[in-house]
């Protein structure tokens, strides 16, 4: 069966792919059209870009959408790590059916829902809404992603070591940072990544956390879309996709190196070497 | 792993164990469970032109007759509402209608694509993954964007088909049923392949073989073998897409038009432009209501899957 792909096979895949890229492709090759029309391909440009460079509603917007990605993601990384400890190794406790439901709840909550829960919690609270409640919103629903996937590589995880070192008599606060920490990091780096991507995606929570005066990117783009296509747009949809790709690309290979040269560090220490 | 075992570390220091489970519990508590509440609450309320806008307002320092008063002013108004209002009715028949459909779609796309996956040497099967998942990496926004360049009047799908002359007039497929489909399905793809893969992956295919040398064709042992053994990633993969999608909001608003109205855009239009808050809460509950079910079924396969691997 693995002696390579079938026809069949083959197809499946070709086509899947070219359904997954080839919108992207488009957008981006369109960016650079020098015609306003869509569909007619008026020669090579990047006055979208220039055009974009004085846009300073735009760039006011995407500064904003840069910090509060940058503080919730840190903040949500902190929770949500400690969240997935919760849930792999804390055994039972009064209320744990709760957590975990509090965990998971929020992967498939409805955005619109979530978004309007909060803005009415912020009115409860009295919170004027600005880049504040912007945040603490951030927070709560990627700090549930980050949990999920350190989660996952707290279970596949070789409990030996953290035994050991709590044997000699490390603290478990000490052995948490020194052992545990440094194995899990990949986990808690790609957790981190993805609650930034959440947080510089979102626009439908963000539109009920935030104030006026502090719209961000994704609240830009949905109401100018709204208004129709327009090449400025897909010049900084491009550039938005470019961000995202580099990013995950070179985080790929940085936690599979890291993965290899753990794993090879693993086995000289078994082998007593 | 027995139970001892697993609670050691942090079971050694009861107070670093409590402050660990404590503090992204109390954050879930107040900013996630709290706001249901209040959703809930205001719910019953009536609408009224104040700040905010919406009554009776809790007054605790009023004492218990204020509270008997908060109680006796909550209403089911706001539910008879939206029966009242045929609009929100369907707008929730057809969010079921159109994620159901949009679901189904998304299997038959996506279980051919996660075979394959399965089927590839072990070598790329990384590389596939991560090609199928880095699109989801870019905003849904974006995405869904980008097909409005494609799917529009003037738009690339129109201006191929009419340059190769396949059609005369233009399709009309922006502001339709057919381009929230597209959009659906591109946009939460990723969700159904992912676990479709992963429960093929794991396939035995001895047990293939095994059928293979019993003399049973490659289609029926497809159907009696493979099939079945993936049922969990089928179940959670469609499970992972259709409770989203249930309450989407963007894909609506951008690429449907009035035949596909969806309950968020009757939440949304309930919320901003009219200013009913109740009447925007009592969307939300029941719309919760319509999905808790699927949520508590999804939950269930997540944590039997995650026990089964601890």
């Amino acid at each position: 069966m693995t002696k390579g792909l079938s026809k069949i096979n083959l197809t499946a895949l070709t086509f899947g792919f070219a359904f997954l890229y080839l919108p992207i492709v488009l957008l981006v090759i369109y960016s650079f059209n020098a015609s306003r029309l869509v569909t007619v391909w008026g020669g090579f440009s990047t006055k979208w870009y220039v055009e974009l460079w004085n846009n300073q509603q735009l760039i006011d917007a995407a500064l904003r959408s840069v910090q509060v990605g940058l503080v919730s993601a840190t903040v949500a990384t902190v929770l949500g790590t400690m969240a997935a400890i919760v849930l792999v190794r804390m055994g039972r406790f009064p209320g744990r059916t709760l957590f975990s439901g509090m965990i998971y709840a929020p992967l498939v909550m409805p955005d619109i829902i979530t978004g309007l829960s909060m803005l009415l919690l912020f009115v409860a609270m009295d919170l004027s809404r600005g880049m504040f409640t912007l945040m603490l919103a951030h927070i709560t629903f990627s700090m549930c992603y980050v949990a999920i996937v350190v989660q996952s590589r707290l279970l596949t995880f070789d409990r030996s070591l953290e035994e050991a070192a709590l044997d000699l008599g490390c603290p478990p606060a000490k052995t948490f940072f020194v052992v545990t920490l440094p194995i899990i990091l990949p986990a808690v780096i790609s957790g981190w990544m993805l609650a930034f991507s959440l947080s510089i995606d979102d626009a439908v929570i963000s539109q009920f956390a935030t104030g006026p005066g502090a719209s961000t990117l994704p609240i830009e783009i949905f109401s100018a879309v709204r208004r129709g296509v327009s090449p400025q747009m897909n010049a900084v949809c491009t550039i938005l996709i470019a961000i995202v790709t580099t990013g995950v690309i070179i985080a790929s290979i940085a936690t599979k190196r890291a993965e290899v040269a753990r794993m090879r560090e693993e086995r000289a220490a078994m082998a007593g070497r | 792993m027995t139970e001892t075992v697993a609670s050691k570390p942090e079971g050694t220091s009861p107070w670093g164990r409590r402050l660990v489970v404590a503090v992204p519990y109390l954050w879930l508590l107040v900013l996630f469970l709290t706001p249901f509440l209040i959703v809930l609450k205001i719910s019953f309320s009536n609408k009224v032109v104040a700040q905010p806008p919406y009554e009776p307002q809790l007054d605790l320092a009023g004492g218990w007759q204020a509270v008997k008063d908060f109680f006796a002013g909550l209403s089911l108004d706001n539910y008879y509402a939206i029966f009242e209002y045929t609009e929100n009715i369907e707008a929730y028949f057809s969010s079921l209608k159109i994620a159901a459909t949009a679901t189904i779609l998304m299997l038959l796309i996506a279980y051919p694509m996660a075979y394959a996956m399965a089927r590839a040497p072990k070598t790329i099967r990384p590389t596939l993954v991560m090609a199928v998942i880095l699109p989801f990496w870019t905003s849904l926004l974006i995405r869904v964007y980008a097909w409005i360049g494609i799917l529009d009047r003037e738009g690339l799908l129109n201006a191929s088909l009419q340059w190769l002359g396949i059609i005369d007039e233009p399709l009309e497929i922006l502001h339709t049923e057919i381009a929230v489909y597209i959009g659906m399905v591109y946009s939460y793809l990723p969700f159904m392949v992912l676990p479709l893969y992963a429960s093929l992956e794991k396939l035995d295919e001895t047990l293939l073989e095994a059928a293979a040398d019993l003399g049973c064709p490659p289609w029926k042992s497809f159907w009696q073998v493979t099939v079945p053994l993936s049922l969990p990633g089928v179940i959670a993969g469609c499970f992972l897409v259709f409770i989203p999608a249930v309450g989407e909001f963007v894909i609506p608003e951008l690429l449907g038009g009035s035949g596909t109205y969806m309950i968020g855009q009757a939440l949304y239009a309930e919320f901003f432009p009219n200013l009913n808050w109740p009447g925007a809460c009592a969307i939300a509950v029941l719309l919760l209501l319509v999905l808790v079910v699927p949520i508590a079924i999804y939950q269930n396969v997540q944590t039997k899957e995650i026990e089964g691997r601890a």
